[in-house]
């Protein structure tokens, strides 16, 4: 059988001089599901937004249904028959389901939209495909598994043959994953093909026909999925075998550092976003916070630091109620955080590694007196830091938007974990970052730790959640669902139920 | 001050409130265009000047009001196309290119004038025309309100007739979901293949020709000249007017007849033994005021 | 070469957009004017042939830089308050009523002039900073609503308080020889007023770069949430960044009147504020440089008034070149292809030689 995708020799170069693809080739057979695995940064998502026409190879060429072609821009893409499903959904939040479907190809009366022809084309393409979603309701007041139907269907009234997904799971549960797998093998049966960008190896197994493995910017094998097992691909995505293993637990669980009561939160849309959360921590304790996200774990982490107001409750720490305190006092009393998105709250891209690292501390000594900034010692520092925490930068004075997403996160975490911190707040700490930054990452936690820090990890990386934490709440919906201790044979499955709030047991 | 209040009350004071809220209302529509797709048209002030002049100096050259309309129309559209593809293509800080924009129109209006007249203040010497008065037959016969409604400007008619043409342009058509769809989220229309470049350079036209209706109208029907500087900040209180009007058609009608009733009050007030200068000063404090009502108010609901 | 480019890009680009400016006002003179060569002459040589014209390059510089120093603290917290003509305009008319209503011996008098015009700077910057930190209110609209409200209100109190009668037009009193700042080259008017300038330079560079205020207020410029996550007290320092940025253009105001004019003189606002905001624009926000955007801009002003006099193309043409540098020099994306391209080259030139 002709490839119904074919991409020769791509080479891809950010404007940050980060190179994303080095020469790659791939063949996709038609009526087929094809996994492109590979860790965060190995060149996958690139490689099908160049397909997808949203980026533009600097090199290399692209033959669809065995012609050549030059995408450039999305809409060549679909017109061509190729689909997308991207990460982050892309929809319009106050249109409806309908409208968003038909979103560029309307159904028209004269000029004007037919809004009744386009409801009922929306409802039959629900039916045909088997995908039901809410036609007449806004996106925004929609779950996120039923937006990501919507975002397949979207592809699907567009006549694509090709459908790419980047990561469609990340952000669904375990039963969710399942729905979405069932459709997916749906749509192979009606001659769909389909890419699927993944690098939970799992999840390949369940639902692929081939798989792809990229590592670098680079292929390195193709193989039939029965013939591989998780093992295999696991070692030709980074090289060495992985271990899975849960972390041995710290025996000096101390006591209590950390105590949440009752804490509410309504966001602006006065939507209540946590509702009485209720939680200890302890000194010595890694306390995991499951969840998929969007459920109420970042502002969790956001009202503890600080950085959201107007929430109501309690949150004590060292005594004091910190509720409503401002961030400085915050970490002026032992508090760091690794915030969830590094580019918005971690770093600022456009200056220095060195004044990035001192944002807590610029006003202390020996980084400035009463008046004035004391840049060699500032710099001293910053050497200091770039080398414990081996962060791969030119010197402290490169600007740290032209680091690779793993030694941003380093100089987070170098500038968080030196404050000599007893209490720890890691949010996402690992999300979109190479394999040896998430080590760094997870071997400095648990050193904190074992040092009797107490740290609350929030992470929608099940997998991390179990290997790190000493127990773990679930939290759905703003409330906390489920506790459990972190026993070896704890699994996801055991948390999943929980997660998509289809159980709940009281709790405290 | 009782004469002031006795013609506050009166038939003509309406009259006045329609014919100051017509550039405001036009400049506001623009706003509200470009705001649904997702942009400020910070360039409007420059917009609605550059119209003004082009206008003006057409009209004088060719002696049709028709090619005068059209000519200054495509001046504001092109205007503002230059802020869509500076901020967008070229990646300038939106504001700042705003900024480049109106300094560009208040210089280069003023440089073709003096080439055009020989004078740098205003059009006089140019003999330009203005768009016509229009009596509507039937409302003219009214008692009290006739006077107030009839005998306006045809730009003014037209002014009106936008909201409509906004609202439907906006809900009614696939241009207007694809604008909303852009402003809402720019990776939902690029990713089915809209292009978020051309359907904000689409609002950006859209407003750049509201602007330029509301220009023209202050040099070929408010006044039949040309003056320096002369939109005086109102595509900048257009701004405020807008998003105290949720850039939505009623809420921009309603924000602009409210700004034009202050504008209409004060020039009553001159009348008053107050020093003129207070008096040129009310509509900007009043942007000011009516912005703080709104966010007090808006705060209050959250 | 290629990393040479690299390393001083921005400041190519810079000069190029320059260039580009320039060279469109050289293709409009040769479109309008009679006499195009004697236009270009008299714009690009015109401002150095002689001391008098020398001295105005001097002179509009003045105020230029303290209003592109007033623009660049702001902009560098990212808070596009631009509320400098406004500020100029009402510091130059409240500080000639103090220097009228007091009496004090000389030196004593300037320094409390001086003072006095500072705080009320401080005051017209505070309103628009209120307004955006404690209401949300965008600095941008409200701080051009104030040039306008304090433009006319600044006109009021001359003209109804301290109008010289005897004038023809409208123009205060002389202010006391006590506060006028010395002209201290021979047969110029250059005045003390661009030593203050530069000192001022000077310190706002120390403010930005070496203290702890200045570093807060980079940081809330480069990322707003990062700055408010790392502790920084992000609306303190949108408060005083715009209310130093108001003090500054106020005391540029003053120091014209001081040093230039001996009275208030300004029936229609002169422009310095803008012009200083293009200055700072073009010098990247960086106080040092603004010394020399504004000389350059003050030099274009002046090349500029020559070509009015002596041939046919007006003054305003300036205004045009400066708005399209603007335009260039803010695109981020001006010659970033060719950026690319070198980079791309300098990224496959180490992949082969490692």
């Amino acid at each position: 059988m002709n490839p119904i995708l074919e991409v020769k020799d791509i080479v891809k170069v950010y404007p940050n001089g980060v190179v994303a693809n080095r020469g790659v080739s791939l063949k996709v057979e038609p009526g087929t599901i094809h996994a492109l695995v590979g860790e965060n940064g190995a060149g996958k998502s690139t490689l099908m937004k160049i397909v997808f026409g949203l980026e533009r190879p600097d090199e290399g060429e692209i033959y669809f249904k065995g012609k050549k072609v030059k995408i450039f821009d999305s809409h060549e893409a679909i017109k061509l028959g190729i689909g997308m499903v991207h990460q982050h959904l892309m929809l319009a939040p106050d249109l409806t389901v309908a409208e968003n479907l038909f979103l560029g190809i309307e159904p028209r009366k004269g000029v004007f939209l037919d809004i009744k022809k386009t409801l009922k084309s929306a409802e039959d393409a629900s039916k045909y495909y088997s995908l039901s979603v809410p036609s007449r309701l806004k996106i925004k007041d929609l779950p996120i598994g039923v937006q990501q139907r919507v975002e397949i269907l979207k592809a699907l009234v567009r006549e694509v043959e090709l459908l790419i997904l980047d990561e469609p799971t990340s952000i669904l549960t375990p039963q969710e994953t399942e729905v979405l797998f069932e459709t997916l093998k749906g749509l192979k049966k009606i001659g769909k093909t389909i890419v699927f960008i993944s690098h939970k190896l799992k999840e390949v197994k369940a639902v692929a026909d081939l798989v792809t493995v990229m590592r670098d910017g680079k292929v390195v094998a193709t193989q039939m999925v029965e013939n591989t097992t998780e093992k295999d691909m696991a070692y030709l995505m980074v090289g060495r075998d992985l271990s899975f293993e849960k972390v041995e637990q710290s025996l000096k669980v101390g006591e209590s550092s950390l105590i949440v009561k009752d804490l509410s939160y309504m966001n602006l849309e006065r939507r209540p976003v946590l509702n009485k959360i209720n939680f200890e921590l302890k000194k010595g304790e890694i306390l995991g916070i499951a969840g998929i996200e969007g459920n109420g774990q970042t502002e969790l982490a956001e009202i503890i630091t600080g950085l959201r107001t107007s929430s109501y409750g309690e949150i004590i720490f060292k005594g004091d109620n910190i509720l409503g305190h401002l961030p400085r006092k915050i970490r002026e009393k032992g508090v760091a955080h690794i915030p969830e998105d590094r580019m918005k709250h971690g770093a600022a891209l456009d200056i220095s590694t060195q004044e990035n690292l001192i944002v807590d501390r610029y006003q202390k000594k020996p980084f400035s007196n009463i008046l004035f900034l004391n840049w060699k010692n500032i710099n001293q520092y910053a050497k200091e830091l770039i080398k414990s925490f081996s962060i791969a930068t030119p010197n402290a004075h490169a600007r740290v938007g032209s680091l690779s997403g793993g030694n941003i996160q380093r100089v987070v975490v170098a500038r968080e974990l030196s404050s000599s911190p007893e209490l720890i707040i890691a949010d996402q700490p690992t999300m979109g970052i190479d394999v040896s930054a998430t080590d760094t990452v997870h071997r400095l936690l648990i050193e904190f730790r074992n040092k009797g820090a107490a740290i609350l990890l929030i992470s929608a990386d099940l997998e991390e959640v179990l290997k790190l934490s000493t127990r773990i709440l679930v939290i759905y919906s703003g409330e906390i669902v489920g506790e459990f201790v972190n026993t070896p044979d704890l699994n996801g499955k055991d948390l999943g139920p929980y997660m998509l709030g289809i159980k709940k047991k009281e709790v405290m | 001050m009782e004469a002031v209040l006795k013609s506050i009350f009166s038939i003509g004071f309406v009259f006045t409130i329609l014919r100051v809220t017509t550039p405001l209302l036009y400049a506001s529509i623009g706003v509200a265009i470009s705001n649904q797709s997702g942009t400020v048209n910070i360039a409007l002030e420059g917009i609605m000047l550059f119209s003004a002049f082009i206008g003006v100096l057409v009209s004088a050259l060719t002696k049709n009001l028709i090619i005068s309309f059209l000519i200054g129309s495509l001046a504001g559209i092109s205007f503002a196309l230059l802020l869509g593809y500076f901020s967008m293509k070229l990646k300038a800080n939106i504001i700042l290119s705003g900024i480049a924009l109106n300094m560009l129109a208040s210089g280069l209006t003023v440089f073709l004038l003096y080439l055009a007249s020989g004078d740098k203040g205003v059009s006089s010497s140019l003999n330009s025309l203005a768009f016509p008065v229009v009596h509507i037959p039937l409302i003219k016969e009214l008692p009290y309100i006739g006077k107030a409604l009839s005998g306006h400007n045809l730009l003014t008619y037209l002014s009106f007739l936008s909201v409509i043409i906004f609202y439907i342009l906006i809900y009614k058509t696939p241009i207007g979901l694809r604008i909303r769809a852009v402003g809402q989220n720019p990776n939902a229309a690029s990713s089915v293949g809209i292009s978020v470049f051309k359907t904000k350079m689409l609002a950006l036209a859209l407003s750049g020709f509201f602007g330029a209706l509301g220009g023209l109208y202050l040099s070929m029907g408010y006044v039949t000249w040309f003056g320096r500087d002369m939109v005086a900040g109102r595509g900048f209180i257009a701004i405020a007017a807008s998003t105290i009007g949720g850039h939505k058609p009623i809420g921009v009608l309603l924000a602009s007849i409210l700004f034009g009733l202050t504008n209409a009050l004060a020039i009553y007030f001159k009348s008053l033994r107050v020093p003129s200068e207070f008096i040129e000063l009310i509509p900007y404090l009043a942007t000011i005021v009516f912005l703080v009502f709104y966010s007090l108010r808006t705060k209050e609901d959250k | 070469m290629r990393g040479f480019i690299l390393k001083y890009f921005d400041l190519i680009r810079v000069l190029l957009s320059i260039s580009i400016g320039l060279t469109l006002a050289f293709i409009i003179m040769f479109l309008v004017s009679d006499n195009p060569l004697l236009s270009i002459r008299s714009l690009l040589i015109g401002p150095l042939a002689s001391r008098s014209r020398l001295s105005f390059i001097f002179e509009t510089a003045t105020p230029l830089i303290f209003c592109g120093l007033a623009a660049s603290i702001p902009f560098q917290a990212k808070q596009f308050w631009v509320g400098a003509e406004g500020a100029l305009y009402f510091g130059g008319t409240l500080g000639t009523a103090f220097a009228l209503l007091t009496r004090f011996p000389s030196g004593l008098h300037h320094f409390l002039l001086l003072a006095f015009v500072f705080i009320v700077g401080m005051f017209v910057g505070l309103i628009p900073a209120l307004l955006k930190t404690r209401l949300k209110i965008n600095e941008f609209v409200t701080s051009l609503m104030f040039n306008f409200i304090l433009y006319y209100s600044g006109l009021y109190i001359i003209n109804f308080h301290f109008r010289d009668q005897a004038a023809g037009y409208l123009v205060s009193n002389a202010i006391p020889k006590t506060v006028l700042l010395a002209q201290f080259i021979p047969r110029t008017r250059i005045h003390l007023g661009i030593i203050f300038a530069l000192i001022a330079a000077f310190l706002v560079y120390i403010f930005l770069f070496h203290t702890k205020w200045g570093y807060e207020i980079r940081m809330v410029g480069a990322n707003l949430s990062f700055a408010k996550y790392g502790g920084i007290n992000v609306k303190r320092v949108i408060l005083y960044s715009i209310v130093l940025g108001g003090a500054l253009a106020a005391m540029g105001g003053m120091i014209e009147v001081m040093g230039i004019h001996g009275r208030f003189n300004w029936q229609a606002s002169p422009g310095y504020g803008w012009n200083g905001i293009m200055a700072a624009i073009i010098a990247g926000n960086h106080p040092l440089l603004i010394i020399v955007t504004s000389l350059f801009i003050s030099y274009l002003i002046t090349g500029a008034q020559i070509v009015n006099l002596v041939t046919d193309i007006p003054a305003e043409m300036v205004t045009v070149i400066q708005a399209i540098i603007i335009l260039l020099v803010t695109s981020q994306a001006f010659l970033e292809f060719w950026r690319h391209r070198l980079i791309v080259k300098e990224a496959a030139k180490d992949g082969s030689s490692s």
